[in-house]
């Protein structure tokens, strides 16, 4: 017996290639698991509990993975829900579910795997000095964690195996690890561990562990000493450097992998081409350590306005940073004299496009530019206070002189209003270990008959 | 003296979560990773990263000529401060090293 998962691509909202998907579902399968977001755009979509994609294109591809489902009569898993995994994101996707199953005319078992944190859970667990710090991490106390708008902890193989438990068709999962809902099914059959948790690492950006991460969809099949895979788009291929190479990929630690309840060890691993396109891997380890699940939380951080200069003239361009330096410190004591707020209660930035905006103090090149786009970022407590000093921002950002005896310059405002209110700004605020006295501690599973026969939420 | 772009394929850096970045060095030979790696020193790329050396870590992983380098994220990704959400433009930092 073996254990098959389809991969449609890396994250729902992406996109894949329609014709290898169809290839997977003729070459069947026992479960198709997508990952539906990560912390890689920043931390917004935790600070709000919304999604970053388009909800018209993650609900045209979902249209296409439940009717794959139905087709195959296999559960359809999404973890990490609508980019951040909050349950506001499950709600959302399991709305566009809900939509979906009366236009399809489906009836199905949907459970939802809610991975959001109350404050006073966590901050009880503090207490019992069951939350650690990683490294490195930010101070952490009751207050804080009540301020967070946002906690999730990360669920691992036990708690997207519970839902399976249930008989749901469709799982919509929060917060997992990105390998989670690949290596679950295959964990509870009894596959090789060490290799459902590798294979699952190596599966779960889609077919970007192959020669073509365009063409989205992958095939995983775990046994009980390794596993296989394969890219279902036929131009595409695995091959032993691609495969192996994946460990590399957003991952701090090419060898270690943690996961909740322990971690994987590739150091072993051995990969070999069974063809020019597919690859078997055995060798992978897992160890089994305390079970403990990450913790991810956002905070306000304020709001922010931001104003964009353009420096063409050659003067201005060779003394960028002369200026801006003298700009924010302008700025900054006319705000705190005529408007009246603290040093501490706003701040202005003054980033230079043109020289060193990316790196900022770590840039080494030093060369001039033919222009200068002089990016200034205000932030505040209110968005109103953060629109005020914009406003007094704006004169000098267009007009201030490198020093008084010169004429005014008049910088290019690319556009009027000159100044755009931003909007909330958050931060993370939590990379700790969260110790469980047993995985669902932390997780909560609802299940839902929906559909053409049953109440549309 | 040559860039490390000079003798490599290519310097690819991406967060590790919203703490970490990660940076790998493909080398795309077995003639480069020889050349390369005993010449890429710990300290020239903290100091560049600006991060302490006691907290970078190196793995060389010589069946995939690759080097990787990871390490605090020199500014945490969504902070106030961070200039580059997605942590890529630190392998363009890294090419430039004169080795």
């Amino acid at each position: 017996m073996t254990t098959t998962v389809l991969v449609p691509s890396g994250v729902l909202g992406l996109g894949f290639s329609q014709a290898a998907l169809e290839r997977g579902i003729a070459q069947g399968c026992d479960v198709i698991a997508i990952d539906g977001g990560s912390t890689d755009s920043g931390p917004h979509s935790l600070g709000t509990g919304l999604s970053k994609y388009s909800r018209a294109v993650c609900k045209a591809e979902w249209c296409a993975l439940m009717q794959a489902r139905a087709k195959l009569g296999v559960p359809l898993i999404i973890g990490t829900a609508g980019t951040s995994g909050t349950d506001s994101t499950v709600d959302w996707m399991y709305e566009i579910t809900c939509e979906l199953a009366a236009e399809l005319a489906q009836t199905l078992r949907v459970a939802r795997l809610y991975s959001g944190q109350d404050a006073g859970f966590v901050i009880s667990k503090l207490a019992a000095g069951q939350v650690t710090p990683l490294s490195p991490a930010p101070e952490i106390d009751a207050e804080r964690l009540r301020a967070m708008t946002n906690i999730v902890a990360l669920a691992g193989a036990e708690q997207v195996q519970a839902a399976l438990e249930t008989g749901a068709d469709i799982i919509i999962a929060g917060r997992t690890t990105d390998t989670a809902i690949i290596a679950a099914l295959p964990l509870a059959r009894g596959e090789h561990p060490g290799a459902c948790w590798h294979g699952a690492k190596i599966a779960e950006c889609g077919a970007l562990c192959s020669t073509h991460p365009g063409t989205g969809v992958i095939r995983v099949t775990f046994d009980k000493t390794g596993f296989e895979v394969e890219p279902m788009a036929p131009e595409a291929a695995c091959t032993p450097h691609s495969v192996s190479a994946h460990m590399l990929y957003e991952n701090s630690d090419p060898f270690r992998l943690y996961e909740p309840g322990g971690y994987l060890d590739v150091r072993q691993a051995h990969y070999s081409a069974l063809d020019a396109r597919r690859v078997r891997v055995e060798g992978s380890e897992w160890v089994a350590g305390p079970y403990t699940v990450k913790l991810e939380g956002a905070r306000l951080a304020g709001y922010q306005t931001m104003l964009l200069a353009i420096l063409r003239e050659a003067h201005y361009i060779a003394n960028a940073q002369v200026w801006a330096g003298k700009l924010v410190s302008v700025l900054s004591a006319r705000v705190a004299e005529q408007i009246g707020l603290a040093i501490g209660d706003f701040s202005i930035e003054l980033r230079l496009i043109g020289v060193n905006a990316a790196m900022g103090a770590l840039e080494t090149r030093k060369s001039l530019p033919s222009e200068v786009g002089a990016l200034c970022l205000i932030t505040a407590g209110t968005q109103a206070m953060a629109d005020e000093i914009g406003r007094l921002a704006n004169p000098f950002l267009l007009h201030m002189p490198l020093t008084d005896d010169e004429p005014l310059p008049t910088f290019a405002f690319p556009y009027s209003p000159a100044q755009t209110s931003r909007g909330a700004v958050y931060e993370f605020a939590l990379n700790h270990l969260m110790a469980l006295d047993s995985p669902m501690e932390a997780f909560r599973l609802e299940l839902n008959e929906v559909g053409s026969r049953a109440d549309v939420a | 003296m040559p860039m490390l772009r000079d003798l490599v394929r290519k310097v690819a850096a991406k967060n590790a979560g919203p703490f970490q970045v990660t940076v790998d060095v493909f080398c795309g030979s077995a003639e480069a990773y020889t050349r390369v790696a005993p010449a890429l020193s710990d300290s020239a790329v903290a100091d560049l990263f600006g991060v302490e050396p006691q907290l970078l870590r190196r793995f060389d992983i010589p069946d995939l000529h690759v080097i990787k380098f990871s390490m605090p994220r020199p500014v945490v990704q969504g902070s106030r401060l961070d200039r580059d959400m997605h942590g890529a433009q630190f392998a363009s930092l890294l090419e430039e090293l004169v080795i």
